[in-house]
């Protein structure tokens, strides 16, 4: 994936995505990392407001933010591990532990509740067998509750990984499924 | 209410025009649509004439509060020496709303050129767009429009070979509804958690990193290059003396044909709803409507005939917020709107405020208890209560946000919150 990123957008960059690197060693130590790193900070005055697009950019790479990213980013901005601790749980998009290949969030909020945003829920988490916020059993599916996605016209909305799904119905849950977990 | 329609209201499309138009969205189609010939004309203009166009024009802040934008930017200090900041609040989130996601997704070229506006207005080296951090596929479009305007020459150094240089970087959030609120906004900025602070100090004196800022909403900025280009007796042809101009509409909830509709303000909220939206699917009667997003108070299907205009709503006692009424036709139990409407503020509330953070919490858990057949009577004191502690007492409006649903369908859907308790389950259907 080594297409120009222009400093302008690096801390703009989608962070929720299905294909990840999986990465298992430090987050910031690489060329990519460095160079993300490098770009960030080169569009505030202060170095902690790159806090939130290096969290997101962890979470693009790791699917989540592990407390060794949280470390490695709050030395990287002269921060205590405990700060970025706060922000990282104070943030609902972050991923404190790791979630299924896809992340699926249902907004059940006003509009979409009237809609039948509960039952829209109700049919992913039965159609992909898991409890709310667990890892599905093939590791496919994360299933959560969003408040309002932004959306409201087009209720039922489902945001899967960095897509959005509008006006969907319990009904046309299970193909969704099907169709994500073709994907290859 | 008036259904069949009674007539068909025309749409007004100055700031939609090319909203389902794909080539707009790239620079090239932007350019054959007069794209950046503004940002020329800006460019070249003394700041405060283009302050005093923007002022001329009446335009208010299409965030929810309905601040004059040119009276917000006048606020901006001159000649202090220091860098200014201008910070486009992307962050939409109120539910109801759904319109800068539309003109992100359609026309970023065209908000992009409206901060550039508005930052040689108000004196600022550097834009921060701030969009919420769900937006992925909109935040993708901005970035590639953005990327492409860096690469034609029309940000950065040397706009347009002027000689001016201002710079623009998009940001994106992680997920919180309180960084809409400008404090919170630029909190967030800042590595912060998105936590409001007290005013003041306002933006203007003391904003984003202790410098002066104006935060603006997204279709506030890309209202602007349309003023300029035509001038502000242009955009008062449409509109009221106090609510000028067009506005998008984003309606929901239970309707025929949901959406977003550019309309001049000011026509009656009935007709937005039956003629435009062509009122509930399956032709049920409407029972209750907010008509500014969740923060707004309720509407009965009688108070509907009103304007659609700050002033029209006020009048009724709710308010224009983010024009984004949400429809709940008969079948709608309202105890249980309301109550999921609290779960979002209870959700959402940042927690520096005890009457915020306890009082959202105590309104979500006494409505889901008067649901699930345990309220009491006394129950309808407490909440009435509860909406005096949580009025005017904290940092920002969140609490005040919750207050004026809850108070408002208390007061206009009484009995059914009785009958509720009462009977121990719901009467609506």
């Amino acid at each position: 994936m080594s297409r120009r990123i222009h400093p302008a957008v690096a801390a703009a960059q989608p962070f929720q995505l299905a294909e990840r690197d999986e990465i298992q060693g430090p987050l910031l130590g690489t060329p990519e990392g460095s160079e993300r790193l490098e770009m960030v900070l080169s569009r505030y005055p202060e170095k902690r407001a790159a806090l939130l697009p290096l969290l997101s950019f962890a979470q693009e790479k790791r699917g989540w933010v592990s407390p060794s990213d949280m470390e490695e980013v709050a030395a990287a901005l002269d921060l205590t591990p405990a700060y970025v601790h706060s922000i990282a749980t104070f943030y609902t998009m972050y991923n404190k532990h790791p979630v299924g290949r896809h992340l699926v969030q249902v907004c059940t909020c006003i509009s979409c509740h009237l809609n039948r945003g509960d039952e829209v829920l109700d049919a992913f988490l039965r159609e992909v067998g898991a409890r709310e916020g667990e890892i599905s059993a093939d590791g496919d599916f994360t299933v959560i509750e969003a408040e309002c996605l932004g959306a409201c016209g087009f209720a039922t909305v489902v945001q899967v990984n960095d897509e959005y799904f509008e006006d969907v119905t319990p009904e046309g849950v299970a193909a969704i499924v099907s169709e994500l977990r073709s994907r290859e | 209410m008036s259904f069949p329609h009674r007539h068909e209201l025309e749409t007004t499309t100055i700031l939609s025009q090319y909203h389902g138009d794909a080539e707009a969205r790239t620079l090239a189609g932007w350019l054959e649509r007069g794209g950046y010939e503004r940002l020329r004309t800006a460019a070249m203009m003394e700041p405060d004439e283009i302050t005093g166009v923007v002022k001329d024009s009446g335009l208010r802040g299409r965030g929810g509060a309905g601040f004059p934008t040119g009276l917000k930017w006048s606020f901006m200090p001159k000649d202090d020496g220091k860098p200014h900041y201008l910070c486009c609040n992307a962050d939409e989130s109120e539910p109801g709303a759904f319109k800068d996601r539309e003109i992100l997704r359609w026309t970023p070229h065209l908000l992009i050129e409206g901060c550039m506006i508005a930052a040689r207005a108000i004196r600022a080296e550097h834009v921060y767009i701030y969009v919420r951090g769900e937006f992925f596929p909109y935040t993708r479009i901005l970035n590639e429009a953005v990327t492409e305007a860096y690469d034609g020459g029309y940000l950065g150094d040397d706009v347009m070979g002027t000689g001016w240089t201002c710079d623009v970087t998009v940001h994106a959030g992680a997920g919180a509804y309180i960084a809409g609120e400008e404090t919170g906004l630029m909190n967030s900025l800042m590595g912060d958690r998105a936590e409001p602070w007290m005013k003041p100090p306002f933006p203007a004196q003391a904003g984003v990193f202790g410098l002066p800022t104006t935060v603006n909403n997204v279709e506030t900025l890309a209202t602007v290059p349309g003023i300029l280009e035509h001038g502000a007796e242009w955009y008062r042809q449409w509109g009221t003396e106090k609510s000028p101009g067009t506005k998008l509409w984003c309606c929901s909830g239970h309707l025929a044909k949901p959406g977003n509709y550019e309309l001049a303000l000011g026509v009656p909220l009935e007709d937005i709803i039956y003629d435009v939206c062509g009122g509930t699917p399956n032709g049920k009667t409407v029972r209750a409507v907010i008509p500014g997003g969740s923060s707004t108070a309720f509407l009965t299907a009688d108070e509907l005939d009103c304007a659609t205009t700050y002033e029209g709503l006020q009048e009724v006692g709710s308010s224009l917020g983010t024009a984004s009424p949400i429809v709940m036709d008969e079948s709608t139990c309202l105890l249980r709107a309301m109550r999921r409407v609290a779960q979002f503020y209870a959700h959402e509330s940042c927690g520096q405020c005890v009457q915020c953070r306890e009082g959202t919490a105590w309104v979500a858990r006494i409505l889901e208890r008067i649901e699930a057949g345990d309220g009491e009577l006394r129950d309808i004191d407490t909440l009435y209560e509860l909406c005096v502690q949580m009025t005017g007492r904290t940092i920002c409006v969140l609490a005040d946000s919750v207050v004026f649903p809850l108070r408002s369908s208390l007061d206009k859907f009484r009995d059914e919150y009785e009958a509720h308790i009462r009977t121990g389950s719901c009467t609506a259907r």
